[in-house]
């Protein structure tokens, strides 16, 4: 049976309202957080906790909550990185809509152990309806005390505001949210210094996912030891992940970190094998910025061993023959599927996603794109192949933001372990518009 | 005071200084290019990444080089850091890319733009470039647009350095353009075809790298190297009044700020900088209105002053052909550093 936290109260209806949330044991730890504990006591949670971050890098969340400045007289923040716009990734959206107030509640604890006396959740303009989910959530809050001037007699402040952006990808990178939450244009900002030191209007700032703050209520409900104990030693706690593509039950799970990669993809409780009966061909695990992995490595490691759920194991073998655990966007590619077209597909959306301040991902992006484009469209030569891997390492590691590695890695991935593929749609160019002939071409070599 | 070594040099500097301001102070080619970082504008740099150089130790106390080459305009040094420049081939790889990826889409227009002969993308190109390009596809291109009465914008040109922006925000008193639209379309414009109309709006052409901000003022009347540079000054209430003149014959076709060797508009005695206003650059246009110091000591290391543009013969040869098309005629100039159009 699987171990759920965030999602331990999915199935109850109104959820998403104050009172039903509260009357299944909701905004008790606020509660125990404000009246009994010390902010140093809660960060000692989290810390213990092991927690990581959840929006892709998996930063360790308490070093980052100690590394934030404490200058007196200057205000901090705590900013929610809701912006979640990695393609393949919806967890913060399902949990947003359907449990806001556990956001709220780890936003409020959350702040206050960093000693924020106002914070944001900066949201992604098309999720313009879950802002509004949140405001009546808020709303809800304040009315309970729960927010605004002497929460619950603690005599700790605290006021909360959701942003909507303006539909890029960018802002979610944290610097260039902080830029366009202050209203500016969301460019990243170039490091350092960082937010921790000077984020949000020049103050010490906290950025934090949706999924790691809302972690941080069980966190304080169990004990930061307690929570320790779940999923594996550097892998701890529950992971939400967004599953899709080619499965039978696509959608959000809860997952308890470590369990293996095969299960996930093949048993009932999660996405229930692959549809039509198919063969496994590919997973991208973490979102489309992470390497996509052929059956064979996804479901073991090099070394032969089960692949698990878990940051470590995601990781295991390097970019050769790893991956990234990333935002937890699983997509699933069957036998059928074209690496090339999804490549493609990618690439698009980073070039079109690229700010355009620094000039190896505001020109090497579009380059890519549009050599994909060629070959996709039969017109390509073999030479393109290894011009695509030239460009993809020119990037990577030379830009301001990381955007730019998020771009070069899913080319040098699909390369590195589908070569024959893209010189299968150079060589026939003739035939590459009937999608069902590289397959047969496959399986005439088999025969 | 912090001890790096870059390049097998060590010097040692005050604490708190770039790593490539620490290069400078060494000179010659282990100072990195630089394309959108400019010494004298605040929150400059970071943009281009024709700096980037390789960290091979971070500190004496935490020795572990740097996973990724950093910006050096960008990064301060630390005392004990050890970085390679032109002393590792790698770094000089990856130069070498970001050089194509500024190249990409540049219309290379240089026969006829009047940037040419004292543009940073040209010396660049010519140091640290290829000499082909791998890109097959159609540049991208911008409809022209009218940003004022004095400065003439071409946006494919354009790098993005961000430099002008910062000078409409740090030494005008009012930004009206800056970058609209977002990744490969990102384009300089000013807001709501607003005409950019400030007294020091001119500085933007200065500390353009490539050929994007023009001086309508001087736009095809003749090529830099032959107009002979002077430096002069006038009594000015607005600006220092420190200007290079830029004759031809008798004639003063433009006016600029007086740039040193890194390309930079130099410093005033108090160490401000010595910015000029519109009216020394667009309007103070005879020999009569300045005090003449002299002829200037050219001493940028630019691809037209070191006359070596061998390896770009082809837009010396289209550049000459131009230049011999137009009605006015030109009259060569052998000052130093010109070229030399019968010397081919
Ligand atoms: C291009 C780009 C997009 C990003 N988008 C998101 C996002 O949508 N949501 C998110 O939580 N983090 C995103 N991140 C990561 C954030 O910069 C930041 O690391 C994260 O919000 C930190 O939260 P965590 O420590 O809780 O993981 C993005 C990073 C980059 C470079
Ligand atoms: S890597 Fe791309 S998105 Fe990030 S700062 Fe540079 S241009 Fe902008
Ligand atoms: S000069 Fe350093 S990044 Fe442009």
């Amino acid at each position: 049976m699987s171990k759920k936290l965030l999602l331990k109260n999915d199935h109850i209806e109104g959820i998403h309202t104050l009172p039903i949330y509260r009357a299944n044991g909701g905004y008790s730890v606020l509660e125990k957080a404000l009246k009994t504990m010390s902010p140093e006591a809660i960060l000692e949670e989290v810390k213990t906790s092991g927690l990581r971050g959840r929006g892709g890098a998996g930063f360790p969340t308490g070093l980052k909550w100690s590394f934030l400045a404490k200058p007196e007289g200057v205000p901090r923040y705590l900013v929610c990185n809701a912006d979640e716009s990695e393609p393949g990734t919806l967890k913060d959206r399902y949990l947003m809509e359907r449990h806001p107030h556990i956001l709220i509640e780890g936003m409020i604890v959350s702040s206050f152990a960093l000693g924020a006396k106002t914070s944001y959740i900066y949201i992604r303009g098309e999720y313009f309806y879950i802002a509004r989910i949140l405001e009546i959530a808020i709303k809800e809050a304040y009315e309970a005390g729960f927010l605004g001037k002497n929460i619950q007699g603690s005599g700790y402040d605290l006021d909360l505001y959701v942003q909507v952006g303006a539909g890029a990808y960018i802002c979610g990178e944290e610097t260039a949210l902080l830029e366009s939450l202050e209203g500016k244009r969301g460019n990243p900002r170039i490091k350092p210094p960082f937010p921790a030191i000077a984020g949000l209007y020049g103050c010490p700032t906290v950025v934090n996912n949706v999924e790691t703050i809302a972690a941080v209520v069980p966190i304080l409900e169990m004990g930061g030891a307690e929570y320790a104990k779940i999923g594996t030693e550097k892998s701890t706690g529950t992971k939400l992940i967004s599953a899709s593509g080619h499965i039978n039950k696509p959608g959000v799970y809860e997952i308890e970190l470590g369990i293996p990669v095969e299960e996930f993809i093949y048993s009932e409780e999660y996405c229930g094998g692959i549809s039509g009966g198919k063969k496994l061909k590919a997973v991208v695990a973490g979102g489309s910025s992470v390497p996509i992995l052929p059956a064979e490595l996804i479901l073991k490691t090099s070394a032969g061993e089960p692949r698990m759920m878990s940051y470590e194991s995601l990781g295991d073998g390097g970019f050769l023959t790893g991956t990234m655990l990333g935002s937890g966007g699983f997509i699933v590619m069957d036998e059928d599927t074209s690496i090339v077209k999804n490549l493609y597909t990618f690439a698009r959306f980073y070039h079109h996603e690229s700010c355009g301040q620094c000039s190896p991902c505001r020109e090497g992006t579009g380059w890519m794109e549009k050599i994909l484009l060629k070959i996709l469209d039969g017109r390509g030569d073999m030479k393109d192949i290894d011009l695509l891997w030239d460009i993809q390492s020119k990037i990577e590691g030379k830009t301001i933001c990381p955007l730019g590695e998020a771009a070069a890695w899913p080319v040098a991935a699909a390369i590195r372990h589908f070569r024959s593929e893209f010189e299968e749609y150079i060589q026939y160019p003739e035939k590459i518009r009937d999608i069902k002939h590289y397959y047969r071409l496959q399986e005439t070599a088999t025969a | 005071m912090a001890k790096v070594t870059i390049d097998d040099i060590t010097i040692e500097v005050p604490d708190g200084t770039s790593i490539l301001e620490a290069a400078r102070i060494i000179g010659g080619d282990i100072a990195p290019p630089a394309m959108c970082y400019y010494s004298k504008l605040k929150t400059s740099g970071g943009y281009c990444r024709t700096c980037i150089v390789k960290v091979e130790q971070g500190s004496a106390k935490d020795p572990r080089p740097m996973p990724k080459p950093v910006a050096s305009c960008r990064t301060t040094v630390m005392d004990g850091m050890v970085v390679r420049n032109i002393t590792s081939p790698e770094n000089l790889e990856a130069r070498a890319g970001v050089v194509e990826f500024l190249l990409l889409n540049h219309p290379l227009d240089c026969p006829i733009c009047d940037q040419a002969g004292e543009c940073d993308l040209q010396d660049l190109a010519y140091k640290h470039g290829e000499e082909e390009t791998r890109y097959q596809f159609p540049r991208r291109e911008f409809e022209p647009e009218d940003i004022g009465p004095y400065i003439k914008l071409n946006m494919n040109r354009c790098i993005l350095c961000y430099r002008c922006v910062k000078v409409a925000d740090q030494i005008t008193d009012g930004r009206c353009h800056g970058v609209v639209n977002r990744g490969e379309v990102s384009q300089i414009s000013t807001y709501i075809e607003q005409a950019i109309d400030n007294d020091f709006s001119g500085n933007m052409i200065d500390v353009c790298p490539v050929g994007a901000l023009t001086d309508k003022t001087f736009r095809f009347k003749s090529r830099v190297w032959y107009t002979k540079p002077v430096d002069a000054h006038r009594d000015c209430p607005k600006c220092s009044g420190k200007v290079r003149l830029w004759y031809q014959g008798e004639e003063v076709l433009r006016v600029t700020g007086r740039k040193d060797q890194w390309g930079e508009i130099e410093n005033n005695e108090d160490g401000s900088t010595a910015w000029i206003c519109n009216d020394c650059r667009f309007d103070k246009k005879e020999t009569k209105d300045w005090v003449i110091e002299g002829p200037t000591h050219v001493n940028r290391r630019s691809v037209i002053s070191a006359n070596h543009y061998e390896g770009l013969a082809a837009i010396k040869a289209d550049t000459l052909r131009m230049l011999g098309s137009q009605p006015h005629g030109v009259k060569v100039d052998l000052g130093e550093g010109a070229l030399d159009p019968n010397n081919e």
